[in-house]
Formats: structure tokens, sequence, C-alpha cells
């Protein structure tokens, strides 16, 4: 599909942990393709493999199968040094921002630059600079105990950008925080992407992180890739059961059997609102489109919608009773009407 | 009771020697067991460099010196007292035994400082391309300092302990005096006294190694 080079490529990972009743395989035979300036999300559910999977892109953890191809250079073939230098390459930040707790927000930039022996007064301004970037321009005298944890990560990300990195990597870099504050991070990141060309590979369990900034992603379920492409692709029609999990919920799984059918009218009124969205958020059920059609008359949708309610009788009062109170035009019909 | 002006000059005698014996001895120890700690730390299963057969080698070895009361081991080592130092007499006898006694029991306190440091940042140094000696010195000993130096507190008052038992090898101090007229003259008067100075001094320790670890520690806000 794409012309471009893989700044990673992923070939045939595997990882294996020893453990008291045998080897267990956290990674089994994981292919990706990343390209140079994209945002790539890796999703799974807690304990599928995920957090092992980044690791070893920086060889925190080192493969037990296959190799990790950084910018056309095998990591395997890296002795202590060489990957040390690698790394360097790739910043990384995490969920419980890792700051060091003894060193002023200043400092702690600074430090990744320390470890390369850049001389202080060029660290100190290269720090403020990307303090300035991440909006914390006045905190750098601040110990990480005195920042909220959304400024934790803010420093963090200004660290790990300290060296110039090719790569990002964010482990559950959004998890320990609010919404609130994981929309702010998120678009940060997004704007450093945009202005740096820095790759990022986001590392989450949340549809949201996916959904909110990243170009392509990989589903990964007990130990293996269950899907990857393009995130638009993968909402629209996800192919694993674990996509169509982590896409729509557990709600889904509801029964629909022989029940209710209800015909919506859009009289035009309605045409501003999310009609069905609203009614599935306020019933807390999910419905069945069996049929739609809408036609824009003048700027104004009109049509017709027939739903399928759920088997069980909670949610179909339910709905029925919102239908009624929300003064959306509806009637029961069958079948054959349609 | 009234002490005649011997009394006292025995007394300012004795908290000379006591500090003598107990500072060069404390920072004798330190000199070895900080390296010691690291070593343990830093060669443990989930240390940054793990080498699990010098780890367990190190760890029987001090538990060995560990196990041993200091008062035998103060016995056991007077040859090498008497290699290293010239004579097993004296207050400056007392700081081989001393040495080779709390050497040890430093180095595991260090390693529970160490251990303390969050895994998170160690990795976070690890992911920045950081070499060992680099994690030691910039992330180990600078996160654990306020542990350490609650460790130093502890273990400074326990080599003050030890050093009472100077007086059984003809050393000086505190401690001898305590033993010599409480213990053998039955002047319990001198042996109340240099007990409450003991008590002043583990007190002045304790307060300022605390107060020095708090001031230094930058995550109480």
């Amino acid at each position: 599909m794409e012309q471009r080079k893989p700044i990673i490529r992923l070939e045939h990972l595997g990882k294996e942990f020893p453990t008291a009743d045998g080897p267990v395989k956290a990674l089994e035979d994981i292919n990706l393709d990343i390209y140079s300036g994209e945002i790539f999300g890796i999703i799974g559910l807690s304990g599928a493999g995920k957090s092992t999977l980044v690791r070893c892109i920086n060889y925190l953890e080192v493969p037990t199968e296959g190799d990790v191809i950084f910018e056309g250079v095998s990591l395997k073939s890296l002795n202590r040094k060489g990957i040390n230098q690698m790394r360097r390459s790739m910043g990384m930040i995490f969920q419980q921002f890792n700051l060091l707790s003894q060193r002023t927000v200043l400092k702690n930039v600074c430090f990744p630059m320390e470890l390369q022996k850049v001389p202080k007064k060029q660290a100190e301004a290269r720090a403020r600079e990307l303090l300035e970037l991440v909006g914390l321009g006045d905190r750098e005298g601040a110990y990480p105990a005195q920042l909220s944890g959304g400024q934790k990560q803010r420093v963090a990300i200004a660290r790990a950008l300290a060296t110039n990195p090719k790569v990002l990597l964010c482990d559950e870099a959004t998890s320990a925080l609010d919404p609130n504050t994981t929309k702010s991070i998120l678009q940060l990141l997004k704007e450093i992407n945009g202005k740096m060309g820095v790759t990022i590979i986001v590392i989450t369990h949340e549809m949201g992180v996916i959904e909110a900034i990243c170009d392509r992603v990989a589903i990964i379920d007990s130990s293996h890739i269950a899907e990857a492409g393009n995130v638009s692709d993968i909402f629209s029609g996800p192919k694993s059961a674990i996509g169509r999990q982590l896409i729509m919920g557990n709600t889904v799984h509801a029964e629909f059997g022989h029940s209710k059918l209800v015909r919506i009218i859009f009289d035009g009124r309605a045409s501003k609102e999310p009609v069905l969205a609203n009614l599935i958020l306020a019933c807390k059920a999910p419905v069945n489109i069996m049929y739609a059609a809408t036609s824009d008359v003048n700027g104004t949708a009109m049509g017709q919608m027939i739903i399928q309610l759920p088997d069980e009788e909670g949610e179909e009062k339910r709905i029925m009773n919102y239908l009624a109170t929300a003064g959306i035009l509806h009637e029961e019909v069958t079948e054959h009407d349609f | 009771m009234i002490f005649d002006s011997g009394t006292w000059e025995m007394l300012k005698t004795g908290i000379w020697e006591t500090l003598y014996m107990v500072g060069l001895s404390s920072l004798i120890s330190y000199l070895i067991g900080i390296p010691l700690g690291i070593l343990l730390t830093v060669t443990g299963k989930d240390g940054i460099r793990p080498i699990p057969f010098l780890q367990g080698i190190l760890g029987v070895v001090i538990n060995l010196l560990r196990a041993v009361p200091f008062i035998i081991l103060l016995i056991m080592l007077l040859p090498v007292t008497k290699a290293l130092v010239g004579t097993t007499v004296g207050s400056v006898a007392i700081i081989p035994p001393l040495v080779i006694a709390a050497a040890p029991y430093i180095a595991r306190m260090v390693e529970s400082s160490f251990r303390e440091v969050d895994a998170g940042v160690i990795e976070a140094a690890k992911s920045m391309g950081a070499g060992t000696f680099q994690i030691i010195w910039k992330v180990l000993l600078p996160e654990a300092k306020p542990s350490l130096l609650v460790g130093a507190a502890i273990s400074i008052t326990t080599i003050l302990g030890y050093s009472a038992m100077a007086g059984f090898v003809g050393g000086g101090g505190l401690g001898a005096i305590a033993i010599n007229y409480g213990y053998y003259r039955y002047e319990t008067g001198v042996m109340f006294l240099t007990a409450a100075i003991l008590v002043i001094i583990v007190q002045l320790v304790q307060e300022v190694m605390m107060k020095l670890s708090i001031k230094t520690d930058r995550r109480i806000r």
C-alpha cells in the first residue's frame, strides 16, 4: 500500500517469560510496519501484551524471537552501547510519568541531555524551549510533587523530546489522567507530531485515545495482532471479535430476536439533534436499524427509520418512554409493514 | 553527688574518644558499605546489571558477618586488628572490628534504601539510554538520598552502641567509663551520667539526620 520505508519494522516478534509453571508467551509472531511521521496506536485489553510490545521496540524487554528493525538497523545486532545510542533516538513516556522526584522540572528535562554530556547552558536553554512548548514555561523551578498529573505528563513529554528523538513511545500515557486532562495531553501529542514530525506510538486500552489522534491502529489480543489498518477503516468495519468489542463496547451482546419494531418519522424538526444517538445514550440500550431513508429537503432532513428494540422488557419500555417524552413521531410496526 | 574536676576531665576525654571512634568508623564503614549496597542492588535478580552468582556470595558473606555478635567478633578479630593498626588495645584498636561489623549492616541499609527507588524512574532512565554507572550516580543515589540519611541515623546509633564495648579491649570512650565505674567499681553516679551523655549524643545524631532528610526531600511539598 505504502511506498515509504518503515521507520520501525517488527518481524515475527515474540516474547516468552519464564514462570514457575513454565514459559508464558506474552507476544507471538508480531509483524508491523510503522512509518515515519505517523501516529500509530496499539490497543488491547489489559494483559494482552501491549506493554511488553512497546518495551520490545526500545529493547527494555529483549524479544525472545524475531527482530526489531529501527531505521534499517536490526536491534538484535547491537551491543549494549549501540542499544543505549538507539534509545536516545526514541523518547518514551509512561502512565506513572516517572519523573525524578528530587530534581526540579528544569533539571528533569535536562536529564537526558546530561546523560549525553550536553553542556549545561545549552541543555538548560533547550529545556526552557521545550517547557515553553508544553505550556510549563513558568514552572521550571517546581518539583514534581508540586505538579498535577497532567503537568507531570507535560514535563515527561518535554523530557522525552529533549534529545530530538525520531520516535516517541507512549505507554498508557493518559490512563492515570482525568478525561479533560487526557484530551489536552492528546492535543499536545498531536501538536508535537505536526510541528516536529516525530513518529508517535501510542499504547492504550481506550478506544477514545486511538480515535482522537491515531492514523493507524493495531489491535492486539492474547499475544497476537488481531487486526491492523487505518483507524477509519477499523472503526467502520472491525473484522475481529476483539475489534468489535473494543469499538462497540459490551452492550451489543443484547438479544434482538423477535422484538418490537418501531418506525421513527423525521419531520425536519429534529434535524439538528442526533435523535438516535441521544436515544441510545439516554436509555443506555442498543437498537438495531432495520431500514432508513432520509432525504434533504431544503436543508432539513426528512425521512423515516425503522428500528428494532432489544428483547429485554425494561430496555424496551425505556425506549418507548423516551420516544414519547422527547416528542419524536413514532409508531409501532410489524415486519410486513416494510 | 559531687564529682571532682578529675571526673569531668575524664568525661570530656570520654566524649572526645567516643566521637572519634564512632565518627571514624562510621566514615570508613560508609566508604565500604555504600559500594557494597550498590553492588547488592545492581547485581540482584531484578537489578540493572543482574549477576545472581556474585550477589549470592556477597549476601552470604554479609549475613555471616552480621550473625556474629559484636563482642565475639571483637575477640575473633584481634589478630586482624593487630595486623591493621599495630595494637589490640586502646581506642584505635576498636576501629577495625567496628568497621567490619558495621559495613555489612550499612550495606543492607543502603540496599533497602535503593530498593525504595521507584522502578519506573529507573526504567525511564534506561529508556533514555542511561548506562549502569549513570543510573547509579544520577538516579539511585540522588533519589534514595532522604532514605539514606534516615538509614545513616540508625547506623551511626548502632555503631555508637557497639563502641561501648571498647572498654573490654582497653579502649576508651564513654562506654568504657560506664563499664569501669558502674560495673567494676559500683560508682553508679558516674555510670548514669555517662549513660545520660550517650543518650544525648544519640538524640542529637537522630534529630540532625532526620531534619536533614526531611529538609532535603523534594517529595514533600
